[in-house]
């Protein structure tokens, strides 16, 4: 991929994500999308850059905070908004809502909203590929919280004994919920515990999609090469507060000033700084813009005239019922 | 009725039961995987994996780190991903290290996928009893699993289903608990030779009579039937019924079994309170509200937790004593003598430590 290529895909992932939260943070005090949203604002460097260099049919799994990660995957906002107001032309016809967003047609295979607990299941997949003889790589994304669960641990224990093709991302946002990671922490680095396991770390500080994603490539060449997972252990400012579309700074658990120091290097205008460099004109990134703008408004408003679905919905799929 | 079609049949234990499923099943299909604590270790869950390592090696039959939760949670990355494993737990009761994924993940991931994504999942899970196995190695649990809509829920009482049952569950393309009684292991019987699965909720009559019914469950039934051979001596009929699957629930076996004695005992291997028995009795009393002659009884573990020590284990257990005891008091029977019966025959064989 040229430059130029690679930052504009970077940049119209990352760009939706922003514009479809933007809409959402206008929207959601209506009342009308009723499900808990765990807003993946700041994060758009990460989802843009490691899903942008993960090899055709990689396996994904992600966490309840997985706006970022659903559109950056699907790049599709249509299903997306019908999820959030719970309509039957929702990715799960208004079942899940904004916690399980998935879409196994694109791979992104499981969701969950317990902290954690997609990451065995990231395991058990690369487990089965390699089973089965396939070359895919599966990518697990979940926080700096999921390491504080004993799942995290057994789970990099079994990828790094079997030598599995896992990517493990940690979005590290230094927050779990609203506990600071100096309170919930026995040890000083996570990284050099890590490099003690069969696995190649990769970390860096940066928001910038275009260093995240050659970062990702990295990782993903040692996966193939050598066998065994990869840790790639990412920062971000989550910019609103752990759920809901509101900002949370008077709260007193965390300070305004460490988010304009991160807003300096926000993920998006990062991304439009480095098109303008690549001579994209001011023109041409507002027209982009617009699209992007365009195709999430019209995803919102049909998602807002969709029917709800019908109560004959609700026992449907408990079990596969068409075997023995 | 359809016609039963004559199959051949070997004595064999349980165990062995159990094992020549995983044979065939695994011999059958190739996507299928065992794993768990022990489960390729030189005891081989109690010799129920026996055979297995050396005919399909290491990657299709291993031990494993003592990790239940992140290895029940790899076993649905798997079994999303086009393969059927086969998670061994050598005691319900380290299950529960799991209960996470079981509850959260497993359980709701058909339904969570719209459908989209299927769970061939097989959670083996042995129940401990005798020789002090106390509190936390002998839970059964399966009216908590039971409860969790999106899992299907076994307990195979006789070698025929223990293989049966297992067969089912391994080609059902739902997660499937299987709860096998260690206690059970060593009973033998004709077993068909060939791999025919038995069908989830479809329960047996073990012993027809027209007097009295017991409903009963894994260990349990085994006690049942020691009660009826008892009390068949003296002229009393009990019909005891296994319902072998708890979720699904074959309903009509129990319903058409007590419309005809009209009256009931459930006797289950678990506790009573919110339990699988009150289910049970439930949906008698909403489908035979009038025609019963007494009220259903329900037997189960005793309310606490079971004890180490064999006099305080005999009293945490309903056994063939006390459903003696049971029936005649509800069929308003004099005592039967029991000076010349023999009890707790598979307790007293029963060698531990495991």
């Amino acid at each position: 991929m040229n430059r130029k290529k690679l930052i504009l895909n970077l940049f119209k992932k990352a760009y939706l994500i922003r514009a479809t939260e933007k809409l959402i943070i206008k929207h959601y005090d209506n009342n009308e999308m009723k499900t808990p949203m765990h807003m993946s604002m700041g994060e758009e460097g990460i989802v843009s850059g490691v899903c942008t260099a993960l090899p055709k049919n990689s396996r994904t799994f992600g966490t309840y905070r997985s706006h970022g990660l659903y559109l950056a995957i699907t790049q599709e906002s249509d299903k997306f908004f019908a999820e959030m107001y719970g309509k039957v032309t929702g990715v799960l016809k208004g079942k899940g809502g904004s916690m399980h967003l998935l879409s196994p047609a694109h791979g992104l295979l499981g969701i969950s909203a317990v902290v954690g607990s997609t990451i065995p299941l990231a395991v058990g997949n690369a487990f089965a590929n390699v089973y089965l003889k396939k070359k895919d790589i599966t990518a697990v994304f979940f926080g700096d919280g999921a390491v504080d669960e004993g799942v995290f641990w057994e789970s990099l224990n079994i990828a790094c004994l079997k030598g599995l093709p896992v990517l493990f991302v940690c979005e590290d946002n230094r927050y779990a919920v609203h506990t600071p990671w100096q309170v919930r922490r026995g040890y000083k680095n996570l990284v050099n515990i890590i490099k003690q396991y069969n696995c190649s770390v990769f970390e860096t500080d940066t928001t910038d999609a275009e260093q995240i994603y050659k970062l990702t490539s990295r990782a993903v060449s040692s996966i193939q090469k050598k066998h065994q997972p990869a840790f790639l252990h990412l920062k971000y400012y989550r910019y609103l507060e752990h759920v809901g579309i509101h900002e949370d700074f008077n709260t007193g658990y965390r300070d305004k000033l460490e988010f304009m120091n991160w807003q300096k290097k926000d993920p998006i205008k990062l991304l439009r700084n480095k098109l303008k460099e690549l001579k994209v004109s001011d023109m041409e990134i507002i027209k982009l813009e617009e699209g992007i703008s365009k195709q999430v408004t019209e995803s919102f408003q049909n998602a807002k005239s969709a029917s709800f679905p019908d109560s004959s919905e609700l026992l449907k799929n408990t079990f596969y019922e068409k075997t023995n | 009725m359809k016609k039963q079609i004559k199959q051949a049949k070997k004595k064999i234990s349980y165990r062995t039961a159990i094992n020549q499923a995983l044979h065939q099943e695994m011999e059958r299909d190739n996507s299928i995987f065992i794993y768990g604590i022990d489960v390729a270790d030189h005891k081989r869950i109690f010799g129920s994996t026996k055979g297995l390592l050396e005919k399909f090696g290491p990657k299709r039959v291993f031990s494993t780190p003592l990790s239940e939760e992140a290895l029940l949670g790899f076993g649905l990355g798997a079994a999303i991903s086009g393969l059927r494993p086969i998670n061994v737990h050598m005691r319900v009761d380290f299950l529960l290290l799991a209960i996470n994924q079981l509850v959260n993940m497993v359980a709701s991931y058909h339904y969570g996928t719209d459908g989209k994504i299927q769970v061939p999942l097989v959670i083996r899970a042995i129940i401990g009893k005798g020789w002090g196995q106390s509190y936390q190695h002998s839970k059964s649990l399966q009216s908590f699993f039971a409860h969790i809509p999106g899992l299907k829920v076994v307990m195979p009482t006789t070698p025929a289903d223990a293989k049966g049952l297992l067969i089912a569950a391994i080609r059902n393309n739902n997660p499937v608990v299987v709860l096998e009684h260690r206690m059970l292991y060593d009973v033998e019987d004709e077993v068909p030779i060939e791999p025919i699965p038995t069908p989830l909720g479809i329960g047996q009559i073990l012993k027809r009579g027209k007097d009295i019914t017991i409903v009963a469950t894994s260990y349990s039934t085994v006690e049942a039937v020691k009660a009826a051979q008892i009390l068949g001596k003296r002229g009393i009929s009990v019909e005891v019924i296994d319902p072998r699957s708890i979720f699904p629930l074959d309903e009509d076996i129990i319903i058409k079994s007590v419309e005809k004695t009209k009256h009931c005992i459930i006797v289950d291997y678990d506790w009573t309170f919110c339990g699988f028995s009150a289910e049970v009795e439930s949906r008698i009393y909403e489908k035979l509200s009038n025609k019963l002659k007494s009220k259903v009884l329900r037997l189960g573990f005793a309310p606490t937790h079971c004890p180490c020590t064999r006099p305080l284990e005999d009293e945490f257990y309903t056994d063939a004593i006390k459903l003696i005891r049971s029936v005649e008091k509800k069929l308003k029977l004099t005592r039967t003598d029991l000076s010349k019966e023999t009890f707790y025959s598979y307790e007293n064989k029963f060698r531990g430590p495991f």
